[in-house]
């Protein structure tokens, strides 16, 4: 056991985090160095959340050095848990923060899913405003965005995070580490409402099973559905899509890695994308064929939104439904590219009409003037006017104009 | 030190640096009678008939115009954080032996900070002016001799024009004067603008002295500043660092959740009926100011409205919408970058005022409230939508007022601000220092939300349909306490060592001693 450990990030160009240091003595009880920029307003509850969580781990003598950069409270909490961790000590118990109402929502099984925000799971200061750019998804990223000497930091801050962040009906996702690693990721997220999990580099069926059995593991009889998004990034994984897309029902989408996908076949992305054109394809087609969502890629230029928006437009045209991003600014060009023309808009309304029409008049058979339509075209009708509502295109009144 | 409670709750002195003041009684509840004060009468023989007015130095010129113990001396903010004159008379008065000099700034910067030793010394007896930086914290510290005043820029005007505050010798900085003293900030090497912040003290002073690096004949035009009000002219090789006067940086945030903010303003503008044919609107040069000039420009494109004129602060962006012909007039206080300044030199239709103009609260009228709407930011808004620029959540002197104040009086008010700052609460359940009337501030606008202050009915009611984030104050109060923790109040000393003036000259709220436990800024001596 380490009689000394640190966790968290200090410095001036540091913010919303904290740096913590333990350090064990024999005697002396708890002693606490704070240097905090938010020191008069909050110093007092910092220096007691620390006391907390000590009296909580059973450290009894010890001098703390806190540098806080106005972290909030489950930042600081998981930054001692991190240190207390990194001491050695042999601990299972997790100093929880509070799991608040605005963590608690559920998600849909078929929600949009046109954009999903990658955040760095060890950087606490996206997090905060990240679901008020409102993008369908936000992403708690473990694996490459964190360093490989703070993945355990980075457990404990994304799980923290789940507690206590309001993410503002975004759907709650994790992105683990690489089976069989990522498994242990699972257990920091799953008790605490994540919606998605997001398993990269998957290449065969095998490692939703093990992610699935891990799940049910960790639930322990809890009748809770976690949805997860397979990331295919080898030449192996496109071979393998249809079998990963169906080897569960808990399967919602599958999405693809160009970096490593391309690496993998011995190429290079150029901006045509010809290179991974078969790969892309196969996604849409395997994912269709097991009637889940297929999302495209990340579109990482986060200066180029003509780029994106030319992305998107085509991703679109390939079948896919949605994008990744790693940039709030990029969202609202995902969506108003994904976004229905008053064209489809406009041929969605009439069938939808006709659909309700028939409904209340009692008819099995639903007509667009003398064209039949069958349910999946209604289905689809409909959810072009959610599409279109989400949006701003429609108003909630379209039914009665 | 006697303090009475005023009309805002606030307790306040009776008594500032030797003069009765008037407590806070309301807004609009106070006009005050009498005269306006009036500057000597001067005589053109005392003058050279051939209007050389040059002295050799700053030096000269200061003993000349009387530098003595005890008077004033003003100076103007125009060269930012580049200035050099400000520093250099304070030195050339210690050099002199000068002691207890007021001085009263437009504004004061960080470059100014090397007037501490100046206020430790006691040449300088205290600063009327706004108190940012290391002043700001020196004077938090409770170390000024006297009590700080913080005066609008409609208020600073005002109060020369009403005899409150007699300059005994102005100092001019000016990019570009001839020998009789006519002088404008648009050409030469400095420059910086326009000079409407030394127009009052140029006509009230009892000695006013011109000081430029770039001296051409006469007549020097534009003639922002008249020699007509000029006692003496100094010639010096450098009166200021331009990168530092206009940056030409002035950059639009790139901060997504700042954006998203600048986006809801120009939104809810639009929506709420505001943005339309002939409007006008105001915003600074923030970050987020300039993001919400480009914001509504982009939906005035699309929906073919064009204002009438645009209140700056000017910048590029400004200039920009002046040029495509989406606004007919800048009328512009101060300029903030390159492309404003050779805008306002070359474009007829970018007009230089003063704070008479546009702020002054003791003139027949003001511009400030002719203007359909104004962005403005701050470091606390409470539940009452009165809000703080002057003080941070910790008591500690940050800003100035500026023109903050005198914009309240716009047709509609809107503050747009993130709803904390590194963990620290922006909208509080109570101000810290009260720098605007609540009943004046109309929107709260913030990445979590918008709330509309529930006497503008008419606001609300513009809106209410819309798919705006609306929520009530208290809503967003809960939710950022929810995510910040409750603060605990900052502990103050008892001793005052501010006044926080209203735009008519009443006392609004005193500024209380920070304590050493919580000095900030390590400033020189403070140990």
């Amino acid at each position: 056991m380490n009689t000394i450990a640190e966790a968290g990030r200090k410095g001036s160009d540091v913010r919303s985090d904290c740096y913590i240091c333990i350090e064990l003595r024999k005697s002396g009880g708890i002693k606490i160095e704070l240097v905090s920029r938010v020191d008069v307003l909050y110093g007092k509850s910092i220096k007691n959340i620390i006391k907390k969580g000590c009296e909580y781990f059973g450290i009894e003598n010890a001098i703390i050095k806190v540098e806080d950069s106005g972290a909030l409270q489950f930042v600081i909490m998981a930054r001692l848990e991190t240190a207390v961790k990194r001491l050695g000590k042999t601990t299972r118990k997790e100093f929880l923060p509070e799991m608040l109402e605005c963590a608690k929502y559920p998600t849909k099984r078929d929600r949009f899913r046109r954009s999903r925000l990658y955040l760095p799971g060890n950087e606490p200061k996206y997090m905060l405003n990240a679901g008020i750019h409102k993008p369908d998804g936000i992403i708690l990223d473990l694996e490459d965005s964190v360093n490989p000497t703070e993945k355990d930091a980075a457990r404990i801050l994304v799980r923290n995070a789940l507690r206590q962040v309001d993410f503002y009906g975004c759907e709650r996702m994790v992105r683990i580490n690489q089976i069989p690693a990522g498994l242990e990721d699972l257990d920091y997220v799953i008790p605490h409402n994540v919606h998605v999990i997001l398993i990269p580099k998957c290449e065969k069926a095998e490692d939703v099973l093990l992610v699935n059995e891990r799940i049910i593991k960790i639930l322990k009889g809890k009748k809770k559905t976690v949805y997860l998004m397979p990331i295919i990034e080898s030449a192996l994984g496109v071979i393998n899509a249809y079998e990963i897309a169906s080897s569960a029902e808990n399967v919602v989408a599958l999405t693809i890695g160009l970096e490593d996908y391309t690496a993998d076949i011995g190429t290079q992305r150029t901006i045509e994308g010809k290179e991974s054109f078969f790969a892309r394809s196969m996604i849409v087609n395997a994912a269709k064929a097991a009637g889940i969502q297929a999302i495209d890629t990340v579109f990482s230029d986060v200066t180029d939104m003509e780029g994106l928006r030319n992305s998107v437009i085509e991703a679109k045209s390939l079948g896919f439904e949605g994008k990744g991003c790693i940039h709030p600014r990029q969202i609202s060009v995902i969506h108003e590219a994904f976004a229905p023309d008053d064209a489809e808009i406009q041929k969605a309304i009439k069938i939808v009409k006709a659909y309700k029409e028939a409904e209340t008049k009692g008819l099995s058979v639903v007509a667009v003037g003398n064209k039949m339509i069958d349910p999946p075209v209604v289905k689809r009708a409909m959810k072009t006017i959610e599409h279109a509502l989400s949006i701003g295109r429609l108003q909630e009144n379209w039914m009665e104009n | 030190m006697k303090l009475v409670k005023n009309a805002a709750g606030r307790y306040v002195p009776v008594e500032i640096n030797g003069l009765k003041s008037e407590p806070f009684r309301g807004v609009g509840a106070y006009k005050p009678k009498g005269k306006k004060a009036a500057p000597k009468i001067s005589s053109c023989m005392d003058y050279p008939e051939d209007g050389n007015k040059i002295v050799p130095d700053l030096k000269t010129a200061l003993i000349k115009a009387g530098i003595r113990d005890g008077i004033t001396i003003s100076t103007h903010h125009h060269f930012r954080n580049g200035d050099f004159i400000a520093n250099r008379i304070f030195d050339i008065a210690a050099e002199l032996g000068i002691k207890n000099l007021r001085w009263f700034p437009s504004a004061a910067f960080e470059c100014h900070a090397p007037n501490i030793r100046h206020l430790d010394s006691g040449v300088i007896h205290h600063i009327e002016g706004s108190l940012n930086g290391s002043l700001g914290e020196y004077c938090s510290q409770g170390r000024m001799r006297g009590l700080g005043v913080l005066r609008s820029h409609g208020g600073r005007y005002q109060a020369i024009q009403d005899g409150e505050v007699h300059i005994d010798i102005a100092v001019i900085a000016a990019p570009t004067a001839d020998p009789f003293g006519n002088a404008n900030g648009v050409n030469g090497p400095s420059a910086c603008g326009g000079l409407g912040f030394a127009l009052a003290d140029s006509q009230y002073a009892d000695k006013v002295i011109v000081v430029t690096d770039n001296l051409v004949p006469f007549p020097c035009v534009p003639w922002q500043i008249q020699g007509n009000y000029v006692d003496y002219v100094v010639v010096m090789d450098k009166i200021g660092d331009p990168s530092k006067i206009v940056s030409g940086t002035t950059e639009i945030t790139r901060s997504p959740d700042r954006l998203y903010i600048a986006e809801l303003v120009a939104k809810f503008i639009k929506t709420a009926g505001i943005m339309r044919n002939g409007f006008s609107f105001q915003a600074g040069a923030g970050g987020t100011a300039l993001a919400f000039a480009v914001e509504l420009a982009k939906l005035m494109r699309k929906e073919n409205i064009k204002a009438r004129f645009v209140r700056g602060g000017s910048t590029k962006f400004l200039v920009e919408m002046l040029k495509e012909g989406l606004t007919d007039y800048i009328l512009d206080g101060q300029t903030f970058d390159l492309e404003g300044v050779k805008s306002m030199r070359d474009n007829p239709n970018h007009v230089h005022t003063s704070p008479f103009t546009s702020y002054n609260y003791h003139g027949k009228g003001n511009f400030a409230s002719m203007v359909d709407v104004v962005v403005l930011g701050a470091t606390e808004v409470d539940l009452s939508f009165n809000a703080n620029v002057v003080t941070h959540s910790d008591g500690r002197l940050l800003h100035g007022i500026g023109g903050w104040q005198n914009c309240l009086f716009s047709k509609c008010v809107i503050l747009a601000l993130p709803s904390f700052r590194d963990r620290i609460p922006v909208i509080v359940d109570e101000v810290t220092t009260l720098v605007g009337p609540g009943e004046l501030i109309d929107v709260v606008i913030t990445e979590r939300g918008i709330a509309i202050n529930p006497i503008r009915e008419d606001l609300i009611d513009a809106v209410k349909n819309s798919d705006l984030p609306l929520k009530s104050i208290e809503e967003l109060h809960r939710e950022v306490i929810r995510i910040c923790g409750k603060p605990q109040k900052p502990l103050l000393g008892d001793k005052i060592v501010a006044a926080v003036k209203w735009v008519d000259g009443t006392v609004l709220d005193s500024v209380k001693q920070v304590l050493k436990a919580q000095w900030g800024i390590k400033l020189p001596g403070a140990e």
